[in-house]
């Protein structure tokens, strides 16, 4: 049953590889391209939600973005948590139309970590991922951070870096059939037992890229979307959860919010994990791609390893993951990461997913975290049978 | 050289780095429900209430889990080092790193006594070392 909101469209910028634009300069390209693709009017956007950069912040981000533009929204708002923000900010962003606010929202994430960020930026950034005090003096990295997780995995069920290396085996097979990709080569598990350590038992090819890149998605009201595209995209069904935000308040190293989140966004759905036939997952580390199939009930807690070692969340699998590649493959340029699982499940619910479409697809799980497993959000969306 | 990451204590933290450089793991602990947190705080996050007290920690614990950081976050930082979470006897759990002979040894679940280490302006930082090393160094 839709929330009575739909998705018309999308726009993306020019992802990978971006140095001759800089994150404003993509939020804007994101946003133009998708208001050509949907053939929404400038004038139309009463509504802009967009998400700060960590390269260039702007204290007034979303009025920045419009001013940029010309155009004057009646809302402008910058939601922030952190990887968590794509939706979070789309349940904003459904709360203004549901609400009657709102006729045609904009959401907007970009950023540009691999080309507009200095090595002092990057620092500050990596260690601000930690308690000022009580965290970031002992030197933890962000791979450190998820290496705790997946020791604690590790320890607690079996699990073993031959299936945390899974991760990548499967981001890249779905990566090989998408030329959008950034890292297109396909790898095995030997390649990435093999990459170079970061954090035991983390190693180069259990972390996700660093890209360019931004997303724009417009949503209106189911009744609009009618008149206003060919296949709206319904949302379904939003959950949310926080359990903490620093890794050393975590009660529960590996079972993470992901479980409150997912069953909250699967009952307003009403539906369950077997009625999903994409799951589009944060996958920044191996081991919270992992976390996430047992937290959202793909698999039973401590079974995340088999089931990536089965190969079903590879091209043919019985619950294909990320048939763009993930951030483990595809883009992620920060924050606006998780973005890319929302376009590509618009494009696989449509059937514009080329090589990698999918032939059943009519309901999708889309899930994104913030912080160190911290917060959590997930959204249920599908078309009408 | 560029120097290691230097705790910000505020108004309420500024007691434990002050106990630190006495050689003393302080906690605070409820003076209503009675449990110990970590890290300081204006309340109690157990139950709310705001009349805490400092008190000595035994120092002793075991690795809640650890990580051996291959690729260090500045140059300060020399690799590998072992960054973990300790839960200590009295219940709360902390960041810390351990220091070790031997980093192929440690395990989940290891005993470990706290130990205070010079860090950058001249505060001293609780690390832990696995107790069958304790006071051989």
């Amino acid at each position: 049953m839709s929330l009575g909101v739909a998705i018309t469209g999308f726009g993306e910028s020019d992802l990978g590889v971006v140095p001759n634009q800089s994150p404003m300069e993509l939020t804007v390209a994101a946003i133009q391209q998708a208001l050509v693709n949907t053939r929404t009017s400038r004038g139309a956007i009463d509504t802009l939600i967009t998400c700060n950069s960590l390269v260039q912040p702007i204290m007034y981000h979303a009025e920045a973005t419009a001013e940029y533009m010309g155009l004057t929204p009646r809302h402008c708002i910058t939601v922030g948590t952190g990887g968590g923000t794509t939706y979070s900010a789309l349940r904003q962003a459904a709360a203004y139309i549901r609400e009657g606010m709102s006729q045609t929202v904009v959401f907007v994430m970009a950023d540009s970590m691999r080309s507009f960020i200095t090595r002092e930026r990057a620092m500050v950034i990596q260690a601000s991922a930690g308690h000022a005090t009580f965290e970031q003096p002992y030197g933890p990295t962000v791979p450190a951070y998820y290496a705790l997780i997946a020791q604690a995995h590790m320890a607690r069920f079996g699990t073993t870096e031959a299936q945390f290396a899974e991760a990548m085996v499967s981001s890249r097979a779905w990566a090989a059939l998408n030329p959008r990709a950034q890292y297109q080569e396909r790898v095995t598990v030997s390649d990435v037992l093999a990459s170079k350590p970061i954090a035991d038992p983390l190693k180069m090819l259990d972390c996700s890229i660093v890209s360019d890149g931004g997303a724009a998605i417009i949503l209106t009201s189911s009744e609009r979307a009618k008149d206003l595209c060919d296949l709206p995209i319904e949302l379904l069904g939003f959950g949310e959860g926080c359990a903490y935000e620093h890794i050393s308040q975590a009660q529960d190293l590996t079972t993470s919010a992901a479980v409150i989140s997912g069953q909250k966004a699967l009952a307003q759905a009403g539906l369950t994990p077997k009625d999903i036939h994409l799951a589009q997952l944060y996958d920044c580390f191996s081991p919270a791609l992992l976390i996430q199939l047992e937290d959202l009930g793909f698999c039973e807690k401590g079974g995340g390893g088999e089931l990536l070692k089965s190969g079903a969340t590879r091209p043919g699998g019985s619950l294909p993951v990320n048939t763009h590649g993930g951030m483990l493959s595809h883009c992620h340029p920060g924050n606006p990461g998780a973005i890319f699982g929302l376009t590509e499940a618009i494009r696989q619910l449509r059937g514009d997913a080329d090589q990698r479409q999918l032939k059943e697809v009519q309901h999708v799980l889309l899930h994104a975290q913030g912080g160190i497993m911290s917060s959590h959000a997930t959204l249920i969306a599908g078309v009408e049978a | 050289m560029s120097q290691k990451i230097a705790p910000q204590p505020n108004p309420i933290s500024q007691h434990y780095f002050q106990c630190a450089k006495e050689g003393k793991l302080c906690l605070q602990q409820c003076l209503t429900c009675h449990r110990h947190q970590f890290y300081p705080r204006s309340l109690c996050s157990h139950c709310g209430e705001q009349a805490l007290q400092w008190a000595e920690a035994s120092g002793l614990g075991r690795i809640a889990t650890f990580t051996i950081v291959r690729r260090g976050i500045s140059a300060a930082y020399s690799t590998p080092y072992v960054v973990a979470l300790v839960d200590l006897d009295e219940g709360p759990r902390m960041m810390t790193q351990i220091y070790t002979e031997d980093e192929t040894l440690l395990v989940i679940g290891l005993p470990v006594h706290v130990a205070f280490e010079p860090w950058s302006d001249n505060y001293l930082l609780p690390v832990f070392k696995p107790v069958h090393e304790f006071g051989e160094s």
